[in-house]
């Protein structure tokens, strides 16, 4: 049985038979049934979309970037990614498989799927010491003898650069930036194939940023990781990810290689986020017009429409879908840039 | 009587293992911890403290005023209060003590119930709980006397029922907040059953704010169960509990006031100790300030 479990689950071999993607979605969508807002006392729900009609191949060893605003459906898409929340509509496959009927059978989508939190100190048990933190998946899972797990400890704690004495402290006595290296730690724990990262790295300073994202870039290559990492900066994405995956409003609106998404976006959604990012030694840039609309009353036709600096007579009755757009990548754009 | 040592020592050997300055710092708790570990000294050794039996009855020095002899005077039958104010300690901690652990433990047990069953089973069990509240604990001690009847142990009982509602109460609202934090979802999404989940990262994080309320509480149930014997209906006398003394003493308050204002004045010491010795804990011991090591 355990000799069975670690063969399927040893990243470094992958099931050889089956040449599925490790996630695929297939028109996935998540309604939310939500009050309606100011029903007052009346008891009526409509449907929030928080994902709609979302399509996305992420192959093992791949590494993708999730870029969007806040509400775009970044999180959504994960907790349906992880097997947390099941989608209403469309497919989410695991190696081919639905993810919440792999998730149900056992630990093993749970050992070979980690997650980092994006509230790294939330995600960690406050009275327990980081030793003991990291010992829970090797011991709930198996990983080594009882024996040893003081050593993978130390091991792991090494590997994202924590001295050995921190096993011996709580985590309210780390930084932020060492709390998060720690989360990382005990999503390693487990051996994973598959590292799944909700703003790893927001909202620290610079230097620990690079720090933390040095280290998951070595540990991506050394482990032959799957990478999905969610994030709201560009920078981060083109640093630490090949592929690149824009959402707006619960639709991926253009994926494609990093380099070339952002070199030359397709989607005016896209080069407006790229055009966004602040740059040395020049003004900032106008701002996208308008506010992301609600979820609940999208406009008609492309959801971009109502904001997009181009927007054409057509935009406003036909919603696009994401379609071939070049080498690899992919838009969901009447009238996407570059190609006229 | 055993019971009472480990339960003192463990909050103590935390503090003494932390910061050092804490009897530094916090002047009035040092005193109170003395107050109140004189108390637990005195009820511990009460037979070799007590100058005289508590119940021998001395028919020649009956209502005696304070004085060399009887150091708080007699009673109405003669019975040195001194002796009985000692003797009294025992039955007030052993009962304040042992009625606030079956509060604790079965508000533990129904507030985590409540808390992570959800659903009608937490509606109902709050309910339960709602109306054992809407009554003062006191009266629904005399209640449970009515059911049980007199006596030591069935005070114990009557006043650890009567402290379920509001242990459940806390511990509820612990769960309720422990449960949506970030780590009890990722033990989940590390497929950890549930019951473990309970056992190693809910558990531990409720039962440190309930063991400050037990230490906070334990004057409540102290003042409840003197409260029933004051009633008449606790403890059975002769047992020398402080209720019971005042109440004794209650009919010669005029021409013998140190009869009721001894036991009275015990208790009210006690209880200002024990309180001011939880706050401290409390304030100690909250999860936020500790930092490392």
């Amino acid at each position: 049985m355990m000799k069975d479990m670690s063969a399927m689950t040893d990243p470094r071999q992958p099931p050889a038979p089956t040449r599925a993607p490790v996630f695929e979605l297939i028109e996935v969508e998540k309604v939310f049934q939500i009050r309606r807002p100011g029903a007052g006392l009346r008891r009526d729900t409509v449907g929030l979309r928080a994902l709609d009609g979302v399509r996305l191949r992420v192959e093992q060893g791949a590494s993708l970037a999730l870029v969007g605003e806040s509400g775009s459906g970044k999180s959504t898409l994960l907790r349906v990614l992880l097997g947390l929340d099941a989608p209403t509509g469309g497919r989410a496959l695991y190696h081919g498989r639905p993810i919440r009927e792999v998730r149900a059978e056992g630990p093993r989508f749970a050992r070979d799927v980690a997650m980092v939190y994006q509230d790294a100190r939330g995600s960690l048990d406050p009275r327990m010491t980081i030793g003991a933190l990291i010992a829970e998946p090797l011991r709930h899972f198996g990983i080594v003898p009882a024996g040893q797990v003081a050593g993978r400890v130390a091991e792991l704690l090494a590997r994202v650069g924590l001295p050995a004495d921190a096993a011996q402290r709580y985590p309210a006595g780390l930084s932020g930036g060492q709390v998060r290296r720690v989360a990382i730690a005990r999503a390693l724990a487990s051996e994973p194939s598959v590292l799944v990262a909700d703003e790893a790295v927001s909202g620290l300073d610079v230097s620990t940023q690079a720090q933390l994202l040095t280290l998951l870039r070595g540990l991506q290559r050394d482990m032959g990781l799957t990478l999905v990492f969610i994030t709201h900066d560009l920078g981060v994405a083109s640093y630490l990810c090949e592929e690149i995956a824009i959402m707006y409003l619960g639709r991926i609106v253009e994926t494609g290689p990093t380099d070339a998404v952002l070199a030359a976006p397709a989607h005016p959604y896209a080069a407006a986020l790229r055009a966004a990012a602040p740059r040395f030694f020049e003004p900032l840039p106008e701002p996208l017009p308008g506010e992301i609309p609600s979820p609940l009353d999208l406009p008609p036709g492309c959801r971009f429409s109502g904001r997009c600096p181009m927007v054409q007579p057509d935009c406003q009755t036909r919603d696009p879908q994401l379609g071939r757009h070049g080498e690899g990548r992919a838009v969901a754009c009447l009238h996407p840039l570059g190609a006229a | 009587m055993t019971v009472q040592a480990p339960l003192l020592s463990a909050p103590a050997a935390r503090r003494r293992r932390g910061r050092r300055s804490i009897f530094l710092r916090r002047p009035f708790f040092t005193v109170a911890l003395v107050v109140a570990a004189g108390y637990l000294l005195a009820a511990i050794f009460a037979p070799w403290v007590a100058p005289y039996d508590p119940v021998l009855q001395d028919t020649n020095a009956m209502m005696m005023p304070p004085s060399g002899a009887h150091l708080l005077g007699t009673d109405s039958y003669g019975q040195d209060i001194l002796s009985r104010v000692i003797f009294g300690a025992r039955y007030a901690l052993v009962i304040g003590l042992c009625s606030v652990l079956i509060g604790a433990a079965g508000g533990l047990v129904i507030g985590l119930a409540a808390g992570l069953a959800g659903g009608w089973v937490e509606w109902a069990l709050m309910r339960l709980i709602d109306s054992i509240l809407a009554l003062p604990s006191l009266i629904l001690a005399v209640a449970f006397i009515a059911i049980l009847g007199q006596g030591v142990d069935k005070v114990v009982i009557a006043v650890g029922l009567s402290m379920i509602g509001p242990f459940a109460r806390t511990v509820r609202a612990d769960v309720m907040q422990v449960r949506v934090q970030g780590f009890i979802e990722a033990a989940h999404l590390m497929s950890i059953p549930s019951l473990a989940v309970v056992w190693r990262h809910v558990l531990p994080n409720v039962i440190f704010p309930l063991a400050v309320q037990v230490t906070i509480r334990i004057s409540e149930a102290i003042l409840v169960s003197s409260s029933l014997s004051f009633l008449g209906i606790g403890v059975t006398p002769p047992t020398p509990d402080w209720g019971l003394m005042i109440a004794e003493g209650r009919d010669f308050v005029s021409f013998a006031p140190w009869m009721s204002a001894m036991p009275g004045f015990a208790l009210a010491l006690l209880l200002i100790a024990l309180s001011i010795v939880g706050d401290g804990i409390r304030e100690e011991v909250d999860p936020k300030s500790r930092r490392g090591a």
